[in-house]
């Protein structure tokens, strides 16, 4: 176990350098992207002389390496500069948006596994048979349907036609206020308040979304699990299970599928990453105040100080998700990390 | 106590059906052992599934009935036969380490079968799975308890294997080529120990093997399958010195052993004259002062020190050690797969170590030296054909082009004995004798001066063993060729080599001519080498 925490802790220090080379990265992006801030800040009328005075006054004017450290600077004391079109601290924004977008992908993850596993494990133990199948035909409409228009389809028959789904407006309906901020995740944030009509209310917002997300999502996690466990059911170890005379519940679950568990993890992380991508049709369907349609508004008015900081915050983002994956793998199989 | 009568299994496949086992009949007594000899695609293992009820997806039990201690197995319940297998009867695989979950520690797995089989509580399993790990004689056992399998030697997660195998008291044990991939001296140790685990318990036993040596010593009564019919049932030193019915003799014969030659591994009337190879008194290769050290987790692991040997022009030199005896890594140095550490390879006085291996590919010599590799199937590109993996060095190293190559492939095939029709067909339809001709072609190729063989019959059945260890014989005269032939089975190496070395964790312990190492060795670790080696009774000549 010794052994297990000190190679957990060798990959927590292992990401530093990452942050660290995704800093300088986002600094340099930004610095790439045409337009001058200055000519921005100074606005339409200013001429020449002022445009100069502005960049003076920026520190624009100061050789690159100098604005780094003054970047680094403004980061350490948690300045990530203000947003043009909101005029809030970027950081501010960051903060109220980024808990929306994970709040959604999580439960639409959670949804996504908790239909994807069991039917690739099913589809598996029963190759060929009407699981199999169905697990095919999900499979296949899933991937092959755009988030937008399965979310469209969705407010369409819920909403529209069957009233069943409250208006697809936010995170919230009007009639709530929102709960005290401690987390940002409203259903988590409500649950600690003991307010559990609004968390039924942010729950229900967030149902269509994070199906329509689910749905999109559940390909190619079946469609692992489903290899995974044949491959793992097919073993040696297995045969030697099923000769001792373990149950068939056992040899599953307690042999078969921990096994087939690696694969699926790590496929789990790349739909995770590629999901907080994906979301941004999502967000702007469901109108979800996300970090997504927050950087698509920021970049459509070249306002550099958020793009930047959505940039830092994803690389940050990622950067911890493949920590967790790496570390889940660790936990999951014992082999992992002493080679 | 087991009855099989005129078992039939069938397997569904694309291709329609295969009738794997064709109607056999045998019985196994209490406290008796006996062996199902066969070589692959006999129809052994499967007859075993069958009996068990594990057959994979597709196999399907088609006549007869399998009667144990009187319960009628093909007709039991599901449910019944989680009872029986494991309990009543359990069995032992090959390939231990992958027979055993990989994620799991050993200890918990025993465990497993204990609380599935009601014989221990959640309570005491702790205490009963680390007494189940000392009745297979695995010291400190409750250290082992905790590890995993990767973490284990072969033959330590074989005696876990049979710990699982044994943990709740069966009544018979079917071993499925227990004892395949694993070193001479654990082959022995592992046998030993099923044998009076056994004994002591009043089991019965299923041995099934493709060795014939191994089944003569270990069991009661054997039974020969072939092509899924029993073709000769019998007492082993009977069916070795009597063998009635041909394939029977025919596999006799192939079992190399002591007394034998080379020749007398063929069926008698295949055999010819044994050609006589022609050892010069000029060095080919001068190896001085060999040493390869690994980076290893505690320290630098060193696996070859300082070894120094050499082979003459046209001699055959077989290097004989289990795993880990730095054999494989001391021929790759050599063949300049990888590099030394230190020490000199002189080739035909030239230090060849001096070229690193990564740039040895364009050295002139390359083509000097070639090799066979341990598995045939392994060491052939599966989208390429027979024709290309042997062209691939003529074009590469011999920069030969159109027809001459096609000529010389052709020549190639014809010299190793490989049908040309073959030649267009790839590795997957190619049987485990006809990929290894492939290897032995592609290798001879360039006409190399030396040829190292890295355990080349290693995954063949010993009829083909035996055919292809007559081909390099043949080659050997013929192209007055050297070999390095890296072997763990002695019997083998005594047939095929003049001089022999003998390593053990990297250093040489015994060496001198072939003969009089085997029948005079000088080292106890060979002796120990030479007695764990099964002696198949000899059979009275043709």
């Amino acid at each position: 176990m010794a052994a297990r925490s000190k190679m957990i802790l060798g990959r927590v220090a292992q990401a530093i350098p990452v942050v660290m080379g995704v800093v300088v990265i986002s600094f340099l992006l930004t610095r790439a992207l045409p337009g001058d801030p200055a000519a921005y800040f100074a606005g339409p009328a200013a001429d020449e002389a002022s445009i100069a005075e502005i960049r003076e006054t920026l520190g624009l004017d100061e050789p690159l390496f100098q604005q780094f450290f003054y970047y680094v600077g403004d980061l350490i004391r948690g300045d990530l500069g203000t947003s043009l079109t909101t005029g809030q601290a970027v950081l501010t924004d960051l903060g109220a948006r980024l808990p929306a977008s994970l709040e959604l992908t999580l439960v639409a993850l959670l949804l996504s596994c908790a239909i994807a596993i069991p039917l690739g494990v099913l589809a598996a133990t029963r190759p060929g048979t009407w699981v199999d199948h169905l697990c095919r035909v999900l499979v296949t409409a899933g991937v092959s349907m755009p988030t937008f228009f399965t979310g469209i389809l969705l407010i369409y028959i819920f909403y529209y036609l069957a009233g069943l789904a409250p208006s697809p407006l936010g995170r919230l309906d009007f009639i709530y206020l929102s709960p005290p901020h401690v987390t940002g995740f409203y259903l988590i944030d409500a649950a600690l308040a003991g307010d559990w009509e609004t968390w039924l209310g942010a729950l229900k917002q967030l149902i269509l979304p994070a199906t329509t997300l689910a749905l999109f999502t559940l390909a190619p996690i079946a469609r692992m699990t489903r290899a995974a466990m044949l491959s793992a059911l097919s073993s040696d170890f297995i045969r030697t299970a099923r000769a001792a005379g373990l149950s068939d519940r056992k040899v599953l679950f307690g042999y078969a599928f921990r096994n087939a568990l690696l694969p699926v993890v790590t496929t789990l992380g790349m739909v995770f990453s590629f999901t907080l991508g994906a979301n941004v049709l999502v967000e702007k369907v469901f109108a979800w105040p996300g970090i997504g349609s927050y950087a698509v508004e920021a970049l459509v008015v070249s306002d550099y100080a958020a793009v930047q900081g959505f940039v830092l915050a994803m690389a940050l983002l990622f950067v911890a998700l493949n920590l967790v994956i790496d570390i889940a793998y660790a936990l999951i199989d014992p082999r992992i990390g002493l080679n | 106590m087991l009855s099989i009568k005129d078992l039939s299994v069938a397997f569904k496949t694309r291709k329609g059906e295969v009738n794997a086992v064709r109607g056999i009949s045998l019985d196994v007594a209490k406290g008796k052992t006996l062996g199902i000899v066969g070589e692959s695609g006999s129809g052994k293992s499967v007859t075993s599934y069958a009996l068990m009820r594990i057959l994979d997806a597709g196999g399907e039990i088609r006549t007869g009935e399998v009667v144990y201690g009187g319960i009628d197995l093909r007709a039991a319940s599901e449910r019944d036969m989680r009872d029986i297998r494991g309990r009543e009867i359990s069995m032992i695989f090959q390939n231990p380490r992958a027979a055993l979950n990989p994620i799991r520690r050993v200890g918990h797995q025993v465990e497993d079968v204990l609380i599935q089989h009601a014989q221990a509580t959640r309570q005491d399993a702790n205490a009963k799975a680390i007494a189940a790990l000392e009745a297979v004689k695995i010291n400190d056992a409750a250290a082992r308890y905790d590890a995993y399998p990767f973490e284990l030697s072969g033959g330590m997660c074989q005696r876990i294997v049979i710990a699982i195998a044994l943990a709740c008291k069966p009544q018979l044990l079917i071993a499925d080529e227990p004892t395949t991939g694993l070193d001479i001296t654990t082959q022995k140790a592992v046998m030993d120990l099923v044998g009076d685990l056994t004994r002591e318990r009043g089991m019965g036993m299923i041995l099934i093997t493709h060795d014939l040596g191994l089944a003569s010593q270990y069991c009661d009564r054997i039974v020969v399958m072939k092509d899924g019919l029993i073709v000769e049932e019998g007492d082993p030193h009977k069916l070795f010195t009597d063998p009635q019915h041909a394939y029977t003799r025919k596999l006799v014969d192939a079992t190399p052993r002591v007394g034998a030659s080379i020749r007398n591994l063929l069926p008698p009337e295949t055999r010819t004259a044994e050609p006589a190879h022609k050892v010069h008194d000029r060095p080919l290769l001068e190896v001085r002062d060999l040493v390869k050290t690994y980076p290893g987790k505690s320290g630098p692991v060193q696996a070859v020190k300082s070894i120094s040997f050499q082979i003459k022009s046209g001699q055959s030199l077989g290097l004989v050690g289990e795993s880990g005896s730095g054999k494989s890594t001391t021929s790759e140095m050599v063949v300049r797969l990888q590099d030394p550490t230190s020490g000199n390879i002189l080739f035909d006085g030239q230090d060849i170590a001096a070229t690193a291996s990564a740039r040895f590919m364009r050295h002139p010599m390359r083509g000097e030296i070639q090799m066979v590799f341990q598995d045939a199937t392994d060491s052939l590109n599966p989208r390429g054909t027979a024709a290309s993996a042997i062209a691939e060095p003529l074009a590469r190293i011999a920069k030969m082009r159109g027809s001459k190559l096609n000529a010389r492939v052709a020549e190639l095939a014809e010299l190793v004995g490989l049908p040309q029709p073959l030649l267009s067909r790839f590795p997957h339809q190619l049987s485990g004798g006809q990929k290894a001709r492939v290897g032995i072609a592609r290798a001879i190729a360039l006409e190399p001066k030396l040829l190292i063989l890295d355990e080349p019959t290693a995954a063949l059945d010993v009829s083909i063993q035996a055919i292809v260890l007559n081909l390099l014989v043949d080659l050997r005269a013929q192209m007055g060729m050297s070999y390095l032939f890296v072997s763990h089975d002695l019997n083998v190496v005594r047939l095929l080599c003049d001089e022999v070395l003998v390593m053990k964790q990297g250093e040489i312990v015994d060496r001198g001519p072939t003969a009089s190492v085997m029948d005079n060795p000088s080292h106890t670790y060979t002796r120990s080498l030479i007695e764990a080696a099964p002696q198949p009774p000899n059979p009275v000549a043709a």
